[in-house]
């Protein structure tokens, strides 16, 4: 027997109940998430265990139900025009916020903020009776207005930490050498910030396209695909339609989702000393 | 001044943020290809003017000539001053060429006279052969020389360069200050140098202010600076100085009768009639003026008696500490090495010796 205590530093030294809990705790997270392409290929309306056969059914059903396929269409084309949207007041505001001083930023700050902790619901709510008082018929426009409004604090907070990191010393040499503010936007920061621009327009596709609430309250009569969803998942002979797309939408947003978390963080470069 | 004299003409300019005056108005007047320095600690204003010079900082009164224009209504890219950077601000999106060629966008030339012009720059600040690296492949020194090129390349009237040589090790930065000079030389651009480098300040500049708390505190050249401080603040901020309080007795024909604290009564030529009988003044002395002789000389020259009381022996010279009666420092003196046998070493420690300088060594300053 060794009378030397354990050469691993503690910090180092494996945690048995830690990694328990870990394991049930991305189980309860994730499990229930990875049940629905599960039974997205399972041929029977209803989860029950044994399984009664496998088929791929519902993904050729998926194919031709045009309800559905107009559906996703309405939200990609209100993500598309949300995330550039939002994305591009998000630039203006995060540039001002950061390059600027002016009188009231930070209470100016706070209230675009304010989206992030109010919740949606109220927002929506909010934004129909509005609109409807000022006599705005509801359409795919007003679901992609209040999709920015819910969008553009995501896109600050993504892009601020990118102009913190781009020094504004650039912006400045690029003036005393000849360009105007437009030019130097174009010149100098916007190349700058663009893995910041490139996630932000990303995350706001996400964040819209997953958007229940505004798109319910302020959708009129075309659905967006959460919407859709909503309205399918009340008769169980659609329901295995509506997983299969899901599953092909899960795989789709994760896949997004990592591209954005990859250009949000602002890469710090080594300096090669010659 | 004469009218050719004043290339760059600073009036009565003044920065405030909030109640701080960051510069107080200030006046100095730049000749036409002239290397001029602002010398002062931080906080002194030096890179406020010279960001108000490119035009990023706008003063709350007075107004800037360059080459005769007021540039209160000029915005910065429309000035004819071109700016190095404290950090060299290299794009880092851009090669060592895009960044260099940069500013030439407007400027309607063909792709292959851009080319010519880069790679002139490039000659010119010793980078041949360095276009297509890209900035984070560069060394400090190398993305200085990068910087210089990007902004000399517009052909400016007046460069502006803020502390471009801080953040570059002490003998890389002993070679670009006279690299830079010759620069300058060679294009014959008006410089306009920002340092709290006094040494690097006195080896470049043609003329050199030194600046505190927003106000100029001295303008003149180097020699100038070293031999004749007008003030207390100016003559400790160039080199190393002694200082000891003084009383004004008698002035006459161009010669103050001071007393003089631990030194007593000696004769000190002045020039101008800021000093008056009965004024309290400072007397300074160079430490290299001060001569250490084993006994009291004769010849009539102002001296006093002391005992050594450090010796530090730095090869080319020597330092000396030598405490004197009357006095809270002790003085300190600098002399060239000389043979082995007739330098004081630190064996002398102790030992009573005998001051002496020439009478105009001593100068007087304002207190």
């Amino acid at each position: 027997m060794s009378v030397f205590k354990s050469t691993i530093p503690y910090i180092q030294r494996p945690n048995r109940p830690l990694h328990a809990y870990a394991i049930v705790f991305l189980l309860v997270l994730y499990l229930p998430v990875l049940v629905l392409p599960l039974f997205s290929f399972v041929d029977s309306f209803y989860f029950s265990f044994p399984i009664p056969g496998w088929t791929l059914n519902w993904y050729k059903e998926m194919l031709s139900n045009e309800p559905m396929h107009a559906a996703l269409l309405n939200s990609i084309r209100v993500g598309l025009a949300t995330s550039v949207f939002a994305t591009i007041l998000g630039i203006m505001g995060a540039k001002a916020v950061t390059r600027y001083q002016f009188p009231g930023k930070k209470p100016i700050v706070f209230i675009i903020m304010l989206p992030l902790v109010i919740p949606v619901i109220v927002v929506a709510i909010s934004l129909l009776v509005m609109l409807s008082r000022m006599g705005v018929p509801l359409t795919l426009y007003t679901v992609g207005l209040g999709h920015a409004l819910f969008c553009v604090p995501f896109s600050m907070a993504t892009l601020i930490p990118r102009f913190h990191g781009s020094n504004k010393s650039m912006e400045e040499a690029s003036m005393d050498l000849g360009e105007n503010a437009w030019m130097t936007f174009w010149r100098v920061t916007l190349p700058m910030i663009i893995p910041g621009v490139l996630a932000s327009i990303l995350l706001c596709f996400t964040i819209s396209f997953d958007e229940f609430y505004l798109a319910f309250f302020l959708g009129g009569t075309d659905p967006t695909f959460p919407v859709f969803v909503y309205g399918q998942v009340r008769f169980p002979q659609r329901l295995p339609n509506v997983l299969a797309m899901s599953s092909a939408i899960l795989v789709g947003s994760i896949v997004l989702v990592y591209i954005a978390m990859i250009l949000r963080k602002p890469t710090v470069k080594k300096q090669k000393i010659n | 001044m004469n009218a050719k004299d004043t290339f760059i003409q600073i009036q009565n300019i003044s920065k405030y943020y909030g109640s701080v005056n960051a510069v107080d108005k200030v006046n100095i007047n730049i000749k036409s290809g002239e290397f001029f320095s602002l010398l002062g600690a931080s906080g002194s204003g030096k890179t406020t003017l010279l960001r108000m010079l490119a035009g990023f900082e706008t003063p709350n009164e007075g107004e800037i000539y360059i080459d005769g224009v007021a540039m209160s209504e000029t915005a910065p890219h429309h000035r004819p001053t071109n700016m190095v950077f404290q950090n060299y601000a290299i794009f880092p999106h851009l090669n060592v060429i895009n960044n260099i060629a940069y500013g030439l966008r407007k400027d309607k030339l063909t792709k292959d006279a851009k080319i010519k012009l880069v790679d002139e720059a490039l000659e010119m600040v010793q980078l041949p052969g360095f276009g297509k690296r890209k900035p984070d492949e560069l060394s400090g020194g190398q993305r200085q020389r990068v910087a210089l090129a990007r902004a000399l390349i517009k052909r400016p009237k007046v460069l502006l360069l803020d502390e471009p040589l801080g953040a570059l090790d002490a003998k890389l930065r002993e070679e670009m200050q006279l690299e830079l000079r010759s620069l300058q030389e060679s294009v014959g651009i008006t410089f306009i140098f920002v340092t709290h480098d006094q040494e690097e300040a006195m080896t470049m500049s043609d003329r050199i202010a030194i600046m505190s708390d927003g106000k100029i505190l001295q303008l003149a050249t180097p020699k100038e600076l070293y031999h004749c401080p007008t003030s207390v603040e100016s003559a400790d901020f160039i080199g190393q100085m002694n200082f000891m309080k003084a009383t004004v007795i008698d002035v006459k024909d161009g010669k103050a009768q001071v007393d003089a604290e631990g030194i007593g009564l000696v004769s000190v030529p002045v020039k101008g009639d800021f000093v008056h009988t009965g004024d309290k003044v400072t007397g300074a002395i160079r430490p290299e003026k001060i001569q250490i002789l084993e006994e009291k000389s004769t010849d009539g020259n102002p001296g006093v008696e002391g005992i050594i009381k450090t010796v530090a022996y730095l090869g080319n010279r020597n330092h000396y500490y030598i405490s004197v009666e009357g006095l809270d420092k002790p003085l300190a003196v600098a002399e060239q090495e000389g043979s082995i046998e007739d330098t004081w070493d630190t064996t002398d420690r102790g030992s009573r010796v005998w001051l002496t300088w020439e009478e105009d060594a001593l100068i007087l300053l304002k207190k």
